[in-house]
């Protein structure tokens, strides 16, 4: 799983503190994540993973008393100052949720959404093609193509899942960023998206929280470990699972606590 | 005995049945002895279980030929009458029930009868005599024969809980019965009376008819005009006015809404929403002299500054206090299903880069749509049923009319006309009461089912 070229680095993030109100949910995260990789965020329930990863397209925003200070940057520009127009932002970092969230629209208009109202089609030749790949890249393209009017709802959670990967790829993401994908699925449709993430990775730069050690053993190159707003250990994935430099990671990894 | 002390008997019967079963029952469990001897139902579903034999039956047989024994008695002392005066007349018939009534009641003295009404008293009393004993009999014998056959069935594993399920489950569907045939009573009736209506005014005036006018002559020898029953003028109103409610409720409604659920801080909308809920409770009535007294006195004056002539009774008037008044069900509704909308809808649509309005507009409202367009149909329907406003402020003359600005009138509004004041029962004029009701109970039907359909047909089920 080790890349040969020297990765370059994509997500740049320093002294991140981020607080809910008066509680402070993460201190001072310091944290690179190299381009073409997926990076894996572990840790136990309510260490501040997600919360980090909705730190890096600003989903936090929306959240009331939510505060963040400290530098993200996203190839070297600073994602949190003044003049970052959001709405881009989330554009080119796309978000998969912990439940399939299709929206109640077509198979066809849930993966056009993004690329409508970004104004990304002259055309409907265009959208069609952009419909087309997206959901090809998605591995959903043979099981829907007869039915792209058919809803999103309908499908089965596996399917709902990639539906939502293919809605995000289809604004074309620089980076895109995982909450647990896979844990409302069954093994198999988790084998499908994680196939997925090996192959999407030659495109763009993958965040994934996941809590199954063995899914971010199979699918990282970098792994984080996240205790209690800080992060303990980083590097590659091999080495934090193989040969932890920290006790507290030692003994998330062998189960000992989480 | 009278009906409430044979009721007053069952009560006892009732209170003594359940101390007697929770002692029956502790009797055996005492004795018991082993795990295969035990107790099935906990003492109170045994006492509860005599209760229902002694009681339910009972029960249902004194309400039953409370209600159904007058009518026997009434046709027996009919063909009495029939059989002994040998009148052919109706009227005349009718008359000698009800001296024979009043003079068992003793509200007519002797004086007025003659010899046979004299007998068909002596035969009524003699009926309703044995009627209540018959009655006093059955209902005792039952209660007591119910009892007795529910002591014997009291054992340790007799499975009272489940009996008591079962009554519990019966009383649950009488009680949905009871708002069924009452629903089912009242159309009936509607239909009824409105087939006697088109005895005398033909269907196809009555639907298509261009002119409304129900002034009957009540005599033969009475000036007046022979009436007119052409409904159109009336759906016509109806359908301006609740047209334009919708112009002013719709929108306005919707929209503060979609202000309320997803712009306004959670304190001001504990604030608001309650504050436009508060125009639910304003009694229509109060809105109908709003409207007269401030609003169309206000359009009046302000259509003449610009060269309008309005009327000072007209639909806009109605139409937009109507409006006001429907506002909060169209809101409150709309509201709670666009909060109904799941969050994580919003965070994928704002995850891909939409802005707050393209997400309400693109993802939020087309998913509660189908909640919207029941929370519309049903503001409909109350604008279509609501009469205090318009009599007030739109008026009583059919006028058949597309300006806003003139008076209309509604098919509640002449519903109301219709049956108010002296009146004959079988007149034409009252029975087009009917048939304008069974027509308007078509319409808010028709539009219920279809705000069923819409809902069933697009809902999205979220989990």
């Amino acid at each position: 799983m080790n890349d040969t070229t020297d990765p370059k680095i994509k997500i740049e993030a320093r002294g991140v503190d981020v607080f809910y109100g008066e509680a402070q949910a993460l201190h001072g995260i310091d944290l690179d994540v190299n381009a073409n990789q997926v990076t894996a965020l572990i840790g136990p329930s309510g260490c501040g993973k997600s919360t980090f990863l909705r730190c890096i397209n600003r989903m936090n925003d929306v959240i009331d008393g939510c505060r963040v200070n400290g530098n993200i940057a996203i190839d070297g520009q600073d994602i949190y100052s003044s003049d970052i127009d959001v709405v881009e932002l989330r554009a080119r970092v796309g978000m998969v949720f912990q439940k399939p969230n299709p929206f109640p629209k077509s198979i066809y208009d849930n993966v056009a959404y993004g690329p409508r109202i970004h104004g990304l089609s002259q055309s409907r030749e265009q959208l069609d093609h952009i419909v087309e790949s997206s959901l090809k890249r998605a591995g959903l393209w043979a099981e829907v193509s007869d039915r792209l009017s058919a809803s999103g709802t309908s499908l089965s959670g596996g399917q709902q899942q990639r539906l939502c990967i293919a809605r995000a790829i289809a604004v074309s993401p620089d980076v895109v960023l995982m909450d647990e994908p896979c844990s409302a699925l069954d093994p198999i449709a988790t084998a499908v998206i994680e196939e997925l993430m090996e192959e999407l990775r030659k495109d763009y730069t993958i965040v994934i929280v996941t809590h199954s050690m063995q899914q971010a053993a199979r699918i990282s190159q970098r792994t984080a470990y996240f205790h209690l707003g800080n992060v303990v250990e980083h590097g590659a994935t091999q080495q934090i699972f193989t040969n932890p430099k920290n006790q507290q990671t030692e003994a998330y990894i062998s189960g000992k606590i989480g | 005995m009278s009906a409430s002390s044979l009721f007053l008997c069952l009560v006892g019967l009732g209170l003594f049945s359940f101390f007697f079963g929770r002692r029956r029952i502790h009797k055996l469990a005492s004795g018991a002895h082993g795990v295969s001897q035990k107790q099935h139902s906990r003492d109170v579903y045994h006492a509860s279980f005599l209760v229902i034999c002694a009681t339910f039956i009972p029960i249902v047989l004194l309400v039953v030929w409370t209600g159904v024994s007058p009518l026997v008695i009434d046709a027996l002392l009919e063909s009495f009458l029939k059989a002994r005066a040998n009148t052919a007349s109706l009227g005349e018939l009718n008359v000698m029930i009800a001296k024979t009534k009043a003079y068992y009641a003793g509200s007519i003295s002797a004086a007025f009868i003659d010899d046979t009404i004299a007998e068909a008293t002596t035969y009524y009393a003699d009926l309703v005599a044995r009627s209540l004993q018959a009655r006093s009999l059955a209902v005792l014998l039952l209660a007591i024969a119910g009892a007795g056959l529910g002591v014997r069935k009291i054992a340790l594993r007799f499975t009272a809980r489940h009996s008591v399920e079962r009554v519990a489950q019966w009383i649950m569907l009488v009680a949905s019965a009871i708002a069924v045939l009452t629903t089912v009573g009242i159309v009936l009736s509607l239909i009824f009376e409105t087939i006697r209506f088109f005895a005398t005014v033909s269907v196809s005036e009555f639907l298509f008819g261009l002119h409304w006018s129900p002034q009957i002559a009540i005599r033969e020898d009475q000036a007046g005009g022979s009436g007119s029953f052409g409904a159109i003028p009336l759906f016509a109103g109806t359908l301006m006015i609740t047209l334009i409610a919708m112009v002013v409720a719709v929108p306005i409604g919707l929209m503060s809404a979609v202000y309320l659920s997803e712009y306004a801080s959670p304190r001001l909308r504990g604030v608001a929403k309650p504050g436009i809920e508060m125009l639910a409770g304003i009694p229509t009535v109060v809105y109908g002299f709003f409207a007269a007294l401030v609003v169309a006195p206000f359009l009046r004056d302000g259509g003449a500054d610009i060269g309008l002539t309005l009327s000072s009774e007209s639909a806009l008037a109605a139409g937009l206090v109507m409006g006001i008044m429907i506002i909060p069900f169209i809101s409150s509704l709309s509201d709670d299903v666009i909060n109904a909308v799941p969050q994580t809808l919003r965070d994928g649509a704002a995850a891909l880069g939409a802005t707050h309005s393209e997400t309400i507009k693109q993802v939020v409202l087309p998913a509660a749509l189908p909640g919207i367009v029941s929370a519309i149909l049903l503001a409909i329907s109350r604008a279509i049923g609501e009469t205090m406003i318009v009599v007030m402020a739109a008026g009583v003359a059919a006028n058949l009319t597309a300006n806003p600005f003139e008076s209309v009138t509604t098919v509640t509004v002449q519903i109301v006309m219709l049956l108010v004041g002296d009146q004959e029962f079988d007149s034409a004029k009252t029975l087009a009461a009917f048939a304008l009701g069974l027509v308007l109970f078509f319409i808010t039907l028709a539009l219920n089912i279809l705000a069923l359909y819409v809902v069933n047909k697009y809902r999205e089920q979220y989990d």
